[in-house]
Parts: C-alpha cells; sequence; structure tokens
C-alpha cells in the first residue's frame, strides 16, 4: 500500500468518526430537550405574570413582562405545599426505616443461608413487587377503614412498605452477592457469631448498598399515587404527589404558575439525588438478577 | 457500573489459606452449630417481611377477589354474598369494554415505542460525548419525577388555550384554531400513550445500559476489525446477545403502563366521555369515587391474568440471561 493510499484511508476514518461524533451530540441534545421539554416550560411558566402567561398571542417561551417570584412565594405562603413536602419527606423517612429493618434480614436469609427453599422465596417476593397497587388499593382501603387509619398520613406508613420490601429485597441481595463470603466466616472463625457477623461486618460492608435503597425506597413512596389518593382526603394530611394535584386546583381555577413551581422543586431534587446512584442501582439489579 | 465501588478487598485470604487437613474435630463441631442455627435465623431473618407481605398483599388480594363476589360498598361495608351480580353488571356497560380495549392499546402500543426509543437512547447515554452528566440528568427526569406532578406539567403543556404546542403550529401556520389535545377522542388517547412512553423510555434505557454494559468489549472489537460496521455489530450482536435484558425492559414497559391510573387520571380523568379510561382508572371511579367496592374489585381483577402472563415472561426471559 503505497503512501497516498494510507494517508487517504486515515483522513477517511477521521471524515467518519468527525461525522459519527456530530451525530452523538446531536441525538444527546434532542433526547436531552424531548425528556426535560416539558420540565423546561413548567419552569419558564412558573415565573410568568399572569398578564404575561395568559395572552395568546405572546410568545410562550420567552418573558414578554419581567419574571415574577410571586407565584413561587403564593406556593410556600397561601397554600399546603409545605405541609404536603413535610408529609412526604415523614412518610418516605418511616417507610425506609421500615423497608430497611424488614428486607435486610430477609435479603441476607434469601442470599446467604442457602436454604433449599431461597430460590423459590426469591422468585415469589419479585412477584409480590409485580403485584400493582391497583389490584389491591379496593380491599386495602377497607383495611385502613378497620385499622382506623382512614384519612390519615400514618394509613399510608402501614401500607407502601409492601411496595418498597420487594424490590429493596431483590436490590440487596444483588448487593450482597457482590460481597465475598469468606468476609464473615473469616469472622466467624475469629468467634462471631453467625448474628454478629451480620450485624458487625456485613451490614457495614453494604453501607452504598443500603444508602442506595433508601434513595430508591424513598422516591418510590414519593411518587406513588393511588393508595394516597384512595386513602387520604383531607389537604392536611396529603403527600405531594395527590396534594398538589388535587388540593391546588381549586374547582376549575388552576394556580398554573405556583403548580408547574411545585412540579419543578419536587423533581429537580429528586432526580440529582437518581443520579448520584444510578450506576448502583445499575450493579444491585443485575447482581440481583444473576442467581434469581 | 461494575461492583468496583461495592466488593471490599477480598478478605484477609486466611479463611482460603486453611489447609484442608486442619480443621480439628471442634472445628468440625462449631461449624454444625452454625449450620444449625443457620436454619433457625433464616426463618427468623425472613419471617417478618413475608407476615407482613401475607397481612398487607396476600390477604387483601383474596379479599378483593371476595368484594368482587359481594355487594360491599362504601356506605353499607358489611358482607352478603352477590354471586356474579358484579360481574354482569360490568359486563353489560360499555364503559369496561371500552377501558379494556383502551387498556390493551395503550400498553401494546406504548411498549412497541418504549422497547425501540429506550434502545436508542441507551445507546446515546452510552456513548462517550462532553455534558454527559447534563444529558443523563435531563433524561432521567421524567422517570425519577412522581407521575403526578409530570402529569401537571403535561396537562399544561397540552392545554386547550395556551398550549406551547399549539402556539408553535400557530405561527408556523399549520394550524388556524387549536388542537384540543385532551379535548377530542383521538388526540387524547395519543396524549395518554405519548406520556407513558415519555415517562417510561428512561426506565427501559437504563435497564438495557446493564445489559449493553455486560456485553464483553471484545466481542464488539473483533467484529469491528473484522470490518462489521455499526448497524451490523447493532443487529447481528447486541441486539441478539441483549435480547432477555431488551424483553424485561419491554415487560417492566408494559406492566406500568398497564396498571397505571395516575396518568388518565391527572391529564383527562378518563374523558372526553370515557374515551381514555383504563380498568385501573374505572375501578377507581366505580370503586372509591362511586363507593361501589364489589364492582371496583372485578374490575380491577382484570388486571391480573394480563399481568401473571407478563411476570412469568420477565422470569422466563431472566432465565434464558442466566444460561447465557
Amino acid at each position: 500500500m503505497s503512501r497516498t493510499d494510507i494517508e487517504h484511508l486515515r483522513r477517511r476514518a477521521r471524515r467518519h468518526h468527525r461525522a459519527s461524533r456530530v451525530a452523538v451530540y446531536l441525538l444527546a441534545v434532542l433526547a436531552a430537550l424531548g425528556a426535560a421539554g416539558p420540565f423546561i416550560w413548567a419552569g419558564i411558566t412558573a415565573f410568568k405574570e399572569n398578564r404575561d402567561l395568559y395572552r395568546r398571542s405572546n410568545n410562550p417561551f420567552l418573558f414578554n413582562l419581567t419574571p415574577t417570584s410571586e407565584h413561587v412565594s403564593y406556593l410556600f405562603n397561601s397554600t399546603d405545599f409545605p405541609t404536603f413536602v413535610w408529609n412526604t419527606l415523614w412518610v418516605g423517612l418511616l417507610v425506609t426505616a421500615i423497608t430497611l429493618g424488614l428486607g435486610l434480614p430477609a435479603a441476607y436469609s434469601l442470599a446467604r443461608l442457602d436454604r433449599p427453599w431461597s430460590g423459590p422465596m426469591a422468585i415469589a417476593i419479585f412477584f409480590v413487587y409485580l403485584v400493582p397497587p391497583t389490584l389491591l388499593f379496593l380491599s386495602l382501603s377497607r383495611v385502613v377503614v378497620a385499622a382506623g387509619l382512614q384519612d390519615r398520613t400514618w394509613s399510608l406508613v402501614l401500607v407502601y412498605p409492601t411496595i418498597t420490601i420487594p424490590v429493596s429485597v431483590w436490590l440487596l441481595m444483588g448487593f450482597l452477592r457482590s460481597i465475598p463470603k469468606d468476609i464473615e466466616e473469616q469472622a466467624m472463625v475469629d468467634g462471631y457469631s453467625r448474628l454478629g457477623a451480620f450485624v458487625r461486618i456485613v451490614v457495614p460492608l453494604m453501607f452504598p448498598g443500603v444508602v442506595a435503597v433508601v434513595v430508591f425506597a424513598f422516591t418510590l413512596t414519593a411518587s406513588e399515587f393511588i393508595y394516597a389518593l384512595a386513602f387520604v382526603s383531607p389537604s392536611g394530611e396529603k403527600p405531594i404527589s395527590t396534594g398538589v394535584p388535587t388540593a391546588l386546583v381549586r374547582g376549575d381555577v388552576f394556580f398554573w404558575q405556583s403548580l408547574q413551581a411545585a412540579t419543578i422543586l419536587v423533581a429537580v431534587p429528586i432526580a440529582l439525588i437518581f443520579n448520584l446512584f444510578l450506576e448502583r442501582f445499575i450493579a444491585g439489579f443485575t447482581h440481583g438478577a444473576v442467581k434469581g | 457500573m461494575t461492583e468496583r465501588s461495592l466488593s471490599p478487598p477480598r478478605g484477609s485470604g486466611q479463611g482460603d489459606a486453611v489447609p484442608p487437613q486442619a480443621p480439628a474435630p471442634v472445628d468440625l463441631r462449631v461449624r454444625r452449630r452454625f449450620a444449625d442455627r443457620d436454619r433457625l435465623l433464616a426463618w427468623v431473618f425472613l419471617l417478618p417481611s413475608i407476615g407482613y407481605i401475607v397481612a398487607l398483599v396476600a390477604i387483601p388480594f383474596f379479599l378483593a377477589i371476595a368484594f368482587s363476589f359481594s355487594d360491599v360498598t362504601a356506605g353499607d361495608p358489611s358482607f352478603d354474598w352477590a354471586g356474579l351480580r358484579n360481574y354482569q353488571n360490568v359486563f353489560d356497560d360499555p364503559v369496561f369494554w371500552r377501558s379494556l380495549r383502551n387498556t390493551i392499546v395503550f400498553t401494546v402500543v406504548s411498549m412497541a415505542l418504549i422497547v425501540v426509543l429506550g434502545k436508542v437512547l441507551a445507546n446515546i447515554l452510552i456513548a462517550d460525548f462532553r455534558g454527559k452528566w447534563l444529558v443523563r440528568f435531563l433524561v432521567l427526569l421524567p422517570w425519577t419525577t412522581p407521575v403526578a406532578l409530570s402529569t401537571i406539567a403535561w396537562l399544561w403543556l397540552l392545554d386547550s388555550v395556551f398550549s406551547p404546542i399549539d402556539w408553535v403550529l400557530r405561527e408556523l401556520g399549520v394550524i388556524e384554531a387549536n388542537m384540543y389535545w385532551l379535548g377530542k377522542p383521538d388526540l387524547a388517547i395519543g396524549s395518554v400513550i405519548v406520556v407513558h412512553v415519555w415517562r417510561l423510555v428512561p426506565l427501559a434505557a437504563v435497564i438495557m445500559m446493564a445489559g449493553l454494559v455486560a456485553i464483553p468489549k471484545d466481542v464488539q472489537e473483533a467484529a469491528s476489525v473484522d470490518g462489521a460496521g455499526f448497524w451490523r455489530r447493532m443487529f447481528e450482536i447486541t441486539i441478539p446477545l441483549t435480547m432477555p435484558i431488551i424483553a424485561v425492559a419491554a415487560l417492566f414497559g408494559a406492566i406500568l403502563t398497564f396498571t397505571d391510573m395516575a396518568v388518565v387520571y391527572v391529564l383527562t380523568r378518563g374523558g372526553p366521555t370515557n374515551s381514555t379510561q383504563v380498568l385501573a382508572s374505572w375501578a377507581f371511579f366505580r370503586g372509591i369515587e362511586g363507593g361501589d367496592v364489589g364492582q371496583g374489585a372485578a374490575i380491577a381483577l382484570f388486571l391480573f391474568p394480563l399481568l401473571l402472563a407478563a411476570a412469568i415472561a420477565i422470569l422466563r426471559a431472566v432465565r434464558r440471561m442466566d444460561v447465557s
């Protein structure tokens, strides 16, 4: 092959490379805009004056009048939004604690204490994850009434672990499998009991996985809709997911700017935290699946 | 993307280093004691979770079946056998058939779109480029945001008067009057599907990324050296190798579309005139807002056979991943 041939090939490869780079960037920008579009629109809306927003001829993507934060402060000062946030937070924390308290030992039992029934049981738990709230909300609403928790946020604390426990057990099993067995066997040789090895050695090693599960369980409870809608109707007891769409709408009057501000204020922090742990979720799910 | 951050350095090695002839009788006895305890511990560790799930998933599930044969209402919760009356009433109601059809149509169409777009998105997210973190953050927003809230963003995006989409179309001269996205049955159905696809594509992409990462790099490289181009590698290597995980992503997309009622509830409330009603939302309107628990339960139970089929399919796909 002559030198010019090589030169020619090299140039073609470079051109090809550059074209594919452009394509990657183009697709990435398109994907980002497609996914975030509604949120960008919500973000613009949240800071608009009424006179600017409700005029059909105005360019909706620009601020035709100076931006205002009055609707954001309305959201915090004149609506139940802060209560919703607070309800979601404490429900989420309690549910996460219950989930870990029940889920960690269960995952350990299934992943480590090899019993003949471990495999089928793990699969049964996975199936429970697939039983949706839509199938259970009617009978659970009677259970909630029977427990005297109707119209109270506590009903959600009772019910949400049914959603979070199965998926958390599945994730935790995945994380457990990535910890070598020798470590706790060594601890037991050193005189720890099985329980002691689990509490003192395994749980600390699982810390990253546990944090990931905390985030996951928390976001699951924050997004849940149908139970919260079916069990809790007084505005002051509602979490964000039902409070914002139902209580911030008065009849046919939509406080659009405040509604959109609420959406952004909830969406962005959750997505940020989730992003930090994305790789861990992927690791947990794939490990959990390897030997289901 | 690996267990890099998770797996601690491998033991102190002493456990492995014990020579096989070393275990003394004492050691054996200790071992056996541990084994005995393990059996007990395995149950003690598992029972609280099992108890919780039985009490709040299994029993309510059978309760739902029982309710569907009863005359329980919110006002009169006493249980009286009603035989097949609820099912009779449900079948006689054209809205039920409409909901059933909508549920299936929404699920099938969304699933197809979710798989194709999720695959594209997974390939984008796995490529190297600058600003990847920001793109990933923006792309994941639809999935991580509580459904009811992101649907509110869509409700405003599709507003009958102030929709920016209508504004753009008007400026371009494509339309004269507004589209009324949520006011016409066909457009409303399309809108619901778009919202489902939009919120679930990121999840499908994340699941597929996990699969893409698992393909050994050398397979790709070998094919590349052999002169296989991007599309050929895609269709002859990547897709066949990750087929099981693509199936898992598809089924998750299907299950989450099929069991969801938040999108329909917030976006259209089943309207216009029940044309976007799905089983989940219809069961809610009947059972909670209408107070007819028995009928609502009967409607919701129609989700179950399809769900079971999807769950078994997921499990099969996961099993096939194990073998390969």
